[in-house]
Order: C-alpha cells, then sequence, then structure tokens
C-alpha cells in the first residue's frame, strides 16, 4: 500500500446531522471510516440507515455539520464508489441479462455510441468470474435467485475498482447459505482492495465476526464502536432511553425488548425512505 | 356470389396489384421508417412500463391531427404538437408511476374529445376523418412525406446519443442515479421522443392503434431474448414487417390498414411468447433454482 492516502480516512462525518422537516434522524455524528475497514450499520426501520447512505452517495444534502468522501464532498457519479441498492429498485420490466448488469457499473452512464467494447467486455467476463456469476453470466436477470442477483449486485458495484463500497440490506430476504457467500465476497474485497465498505443491515449476526466497527442508529441518536462496545445492553438501553437486552448465544446476538421494533407500523413505500408516519 | 365470398372480397383483393403498389410507394418508404422508429422506442416504452403513456399521447396527437385538418394546416405537424403537449405533461406532472397514470387517464378523454369536436365541424372528406383514427395508407403525399422522414431522423438521433444512459436509468434506475446519470432528464428527454413517435404512427395505423407498432413488436422480441443488441434488433424486424405487411395485403381491399398491421403484429406476439416459453422452460431445467 504505497499510497499515502490510504492511511487517511475515506469517509469522514464531523458534527453530522440529518432531519426530515422536524424529525431528526441522527445528529452530532463523527465518524471517520478507513480504507479497509468493515463499518456494519445498525438500527430499527426509520433511523435513517438508508438515508446515510444517501448523503454518502451525494443524493441528499446533511442538515448540519460537514461530509466529505474521499477528501471532498460527496457528488453524484463517482466512480470510486460501489453502491448494491436494496432488492427490488430493479424494474420488473428490465430485459437485461446478468452481463448487461454488470457492464452498466462499468459505462452505463456515457452518452453515445459505446467504444473500447472488447476491453469491456473482457472486464465483464472477469469480474463474473470473480463474484462466481460466470455461470449464469447470459441469464436474464428475472429469472435469477434473489442469492445470484445479489452476486451480480455486487459484481455491478465492484466493476470500477472503487475504494468505498456501500451496501443497502444486500442480505435481505436470502438464506443462509447466499447471506454467507455474499458477506464472503464483501469480505474478500476489503482484504484484498483495502475497500472501505459501509454495510447497512438490519441484521447483524450474517456479519457479526467481520466488522471492525458498529454505527447504532435509533432515536435521533447513535453509538459507534466495536460489535463488544456498542451491542451491550447497557449501550442500547441508554441509545433507546428504555430497558433492551442484549443476549449472546454462542456466537449469536439477539436484542430482546427494542421498542420501535415491537410497535413498528408496516412500510409505507409511498414514504421517503427513512420516514415512518 | 355469398356473402361471406362478397366480404372476403373486401378483405382480399389483389386485382391490377402492380399499379395500385405504385400508389403506396411513399407509404412503402414511410413505414420502413416507422418500423424503426417504432421498434426501437417500443424497447423503452416495455423497459418504462409505458404503454398506457403511448395510448393517451396518440389520443392528443389525435386532437392535434383533427385540428391541423380543420384549419387546412399539415397533418402532420398538428399531430406533432397534439403529441408533443400530451408528452411533455405526462412527463412533467406525473414522475411517479402512479401518479403517471391517473395524469393519462385524465388527458387521454379530453384529447379525444377534442379530435370529436374537430372532426364534427371539419366538412370535407369522410375517409381523411376516419383515416386519423383507424389509419390509411395512400394519404402520406410528398410535403408529409418530408415531414414523417424527417422527424424519424430526429428520433433516431435522439434514441442513438441517450440509448447506454436511458438503458441504465430505466433498467437500473438507483444505481445509474449513483452513477451520475441525469435520470429524470433522459425520463423527460424520452417522453418527447415517445411523443414525436407516436405522432409519426398515427399517421399510417391511426390513433387507436399505435401500440401495435411502439409495444407489441419489442414485447415479442423481449419474450425470446434480453440481449441488448439482438432485442431491439428484432423488434424493429418484427415493427417493419408488421407495417410493411399491412400496408402490402391493404392494397387491393376496401378496408383500413389497420387490421392487418395489428393481426400480423399479433401473431407474431404470440409465436414469440410459444418460442419464449419452451426457451424459459429450458432455462429452468438447466438451472437449479428458477424463479
Amino acid at each position: 500500500m504505497s499510497d499515502p492516502r490510504t492511511d487517511t480516512a475515506v469517509i469522514s462525518l464531523r458534527a453530522a446531522a440529518l432531519s426530515y422537516g422536524e424529525r431528526v434522524l441522527w445528529r452530532d455524528l463523527d465518524l471517520d471510516v478507513r480504507p479497509g475497514e468493515f463499518l456494519a450499520v445498525l438500527g430499527p426501520n426509520g433511523s435513517g440507515k438508508t438515508s446515510l447512505v444517501r448523503a454518502l452517495l451525494g443524493g441528499r444534502q446533511l442538515s448540519a455539520g460537514t461530509l466529505t468522501v474521499l477528501g471532498r464532498p460527496p457528488r453524484g457519479g463517482s466512480r470510486h464508489i460501489g453502491y448494491v441498492p436494496q432488492q427490488g429498485t430493479l424494474s420488473a420490466h428490465a430485459m437485461l441479462r446478468a452481463r448487461d448488469l454488470v457492464r452498466f457499473g462499468i459505462d452505463g452512464h456515457g452518452f453515445g455510441p459505446r467504444l473500447r467494447t472488447s476491453a469491456v467486455r473482457r472486464r465483464v467476463d472477469e469480474i463474473l468470474a470473480s463474484v462466481g456469476a460466470a455461470a449464469y453470466a447470459d441469464v436474464p436477470v428475472g429469472l435469477l435467485s434473489g442469492g445470484e442477483r445479489q452476486r451480480v449486485r455486487i459484481g455491478q458495484a465492484l466493476a470500477t475498482d472503487p475504494r468505498i463500497l456501500l451496501c443497502d440490506e444486500p442480505l435481505l430476504s436470502l438464506d443462509l447459505h447466499h447471506q454467507r457467500a455474499v458477506t464472503e465476497l464483501v469480505d474478500a474485497r476489503r482484504r484484498s482492495h483495502g475497500t472501505a465498505v459501509v454495510f447497512v443491515t438490519h441484521e447483524i449476526n450474517p456479519v457479526l465476526g467481520l466488522v471492525d466497527r458498529v454505527l447504532y442508529l435509533a432515536r435521533g441518536g447513535f453509538r459507534v464502536g466495536a460489535p463488544d462496545e456498542v451491542l451491550t445492553s447497557e449501550a442500547l438501553s441508554q441509545l433507546y432511553g428504555t430497558p433492551v437486552d442484549v443476549i449472546r448465544v454462542r456466537d449469536r446476538i439477539t436484542v430482546v425488548g427494542v421498542p420501535d421494533e415491537v410497535a413498528q407500523p408496516p412500510h409505507h413505500p409511498e414514504l421517503p425512505h427513512g420516514v415512518r408516519p | 356470389m355469398t356473402i361471406a365470398d362478397g366480404i372476403w372480397q373486401q378483405i382480399f383483393n389483389f386485382d391490377n396489384y402492380g399499379e395500385l403498389l405504385a400508389l403506396v410507394r411513399n407509404s412503402l418508404i414511410a413505414g420502413v421508417a416507422l418500423g424503426l422508429v417504432g421498434g426501437l422506442v417500443g424497447v423503452f416504452v416495455i423497459m418504462r412500463d409505458l404503454p398506457f403513456a403511448v395510448h393517451g399521447i396518440s389520443e392528443l396527437s389525435f386532437a392535434g391531427a383533427s385540428a391541423a385538418l380543420l384549419l387546412g394546416v399539415n397533418i402532420v405537424a398538428g399531430s406533432i404538437v397534439g403529441s408533443l403537449i400530451a408528452a411533455g405533461a405526462i412527463g412533467l406532472l406525473g414522475t411517479r408511476a402512479r401518479d403517471r397514470n391517473s395524469v393519462i387517464g385524465i388527458i387521454m378523454p379530453f384529447g379525444l374529445g377534442l379530435g370529436v369536436l374537430f372532426l364534427a365541424l371539419y366538412k370535407g372528406r369522410a375517409a381523411n376523418k376516419f383515416g386519423l383514427l383507424t389509419g390509411q395508407i395512400v394519404a402520406v403525399d410528398t410535403p408529409q412525406m418530408s415531414w414523417l422522414l424527417g422527424t424519424s431522423a430526429v428520433v433516431l438521433v435522439a434514441l442513438a446519443v441517450m440509448w447506454r444512459p436511458l438503458a441504465f436509468a430505466s433498467a437500473d434506475p438507483d444505481v445509474a442515479e449513483a452513477r451520475g446519470v441525469p435520470v429524470r432528464g433522459l425520463s423527460f428527454a424520452f417522453m418527447i421522443v415517445l411523443g414525436l413517435a407516436v405522432a409519426l404512427s398515427v399517421q399510417i395505423v391511426g390513433a387507436l392503434l399505435v401500440l401495435t407498432l411502439v409495444v407489441t413488436p419489442a414485447a415479442a422480441a423481449a419474450r425470446i431474448t434480453a440481449s441488448p443488441v439482438l432485442l431491439p434488433t428484432l423488434s424493429v424486424v418484427f415493427a417493419v414487417a408488421s407495417i410493411e405487411g399491412g400496408i402490402l395485403l391493404a392494397l387491393g381491399s376496401s378496408v383500413p390498414i389497420s387490421p392487418y398491421v395489428t393481426t400480423i403484429s399479433f401473431t407474431i406476439y404470440l409465436v414469440c411468447r410459444l418460442v419464449g416459453r419452451s426457451r424459459a422452460r429450458r432455462w429452468g431445467a438447466a438451472r437449479a433454482a428458477p424463479v
């Protein structure tokens, strides 16, 4: 790692806050994410996890504080940020093969006819092989299983060799086997390339052995630190302002008594991300 | 002669075919341009789930064309103006799919009502009126032809420039936006291109049946391939085959062109569906976990 920048933070938040009108999602957030770090973002629905991802992508302004991504304010269209969106964002009418989706990650944003096609095609084949998706490269995405599609999604996000990988609930509705496959792909990548990983999830257990730090968002506040510091009854009770029990059974964690999770209304898709009625 | 024979004579009649063919030379050329435009635009109509918008735009295009007929000005220009107003309104007011459909549902009957009003006021040839709704083949004269070909060229150039980011934004809007694709701008730009394509199609197949050129060929192609090259190619081939076949069959008959075009187009779709089903079964058999 000869690049001197690799030792400085790739994502830096200072006194950052995000709110929708009166409702504060989080505030006074100070956070540095370093190259190769695996940060899990946890919290109940509506705590601002997806909004954080949107802010990092330059799609949302902070309501206070500063955010720098790779040394500058975030803006859309950076090839240094790979993004795995929530499932279901792919159009149901998308007529694409797995390889076309990966290819969009490389040159989908350019206007005019494609240039350098053979080099790009080779690159797409490499990526598909690296995420174990070569066998279904030519299958229409609509026919892929959820786990297969997530592999292709990760290939798409890594297609430009990004320095940051943002994953928004990439494990949702995957079975254990595919959860493990996806987390292993992400983990291998940050170890081999020093890619910083911001991994939004409502379920910590699949990534518990891999994460360096946890950012837990709830009730307008947050806790950040190693999993052992944040995922304790004491820390979460303080965060939620009500007694919460964190139970460890072997290497699994269960959080009991989270008030939001109990009274959680069904998700309203027509509301902006992170807002509850 | 039985009644059935008489009807058959009206639908298929190939007497004096050679002389008739010369009359529709312009239409055959325009048909190729329309097939190209309809086949390519259709790919995005399917991907962006816009068939209802196509129908809505074509009704306002019809209103524009009938206003032009009444005023005695260029009909193609009139239908383009109507199309663009509808496409612009849908593009501006209906950014989300749910809003979009109600905006279209509101615009469409208004457009149709205006069109009926203009036609009722028009005192000219009845065939001209009917043609705007159900299509006509001998109506393409030379000034109209220049409009048709010029507008087709505009649509094709616009599509060539924005094809890649438009496909990205249509299939995968979240990631496209994160990669800096101007998703909203492209959405509006495509509505304008769609408006032009619909105005062109109205000239040949009529306002009621534009979907057969702008939706059916691409939907048929999508049943049998997901390749980004093969799909638009097949869509164009299907659209051109439908329209040219329709013109050639309609030539000797006394019925409008549209039933021929729609029947060919629909038949192609059915065949593609059958072929696609056996393909999907093979994918399913070869792979352990189909959805």
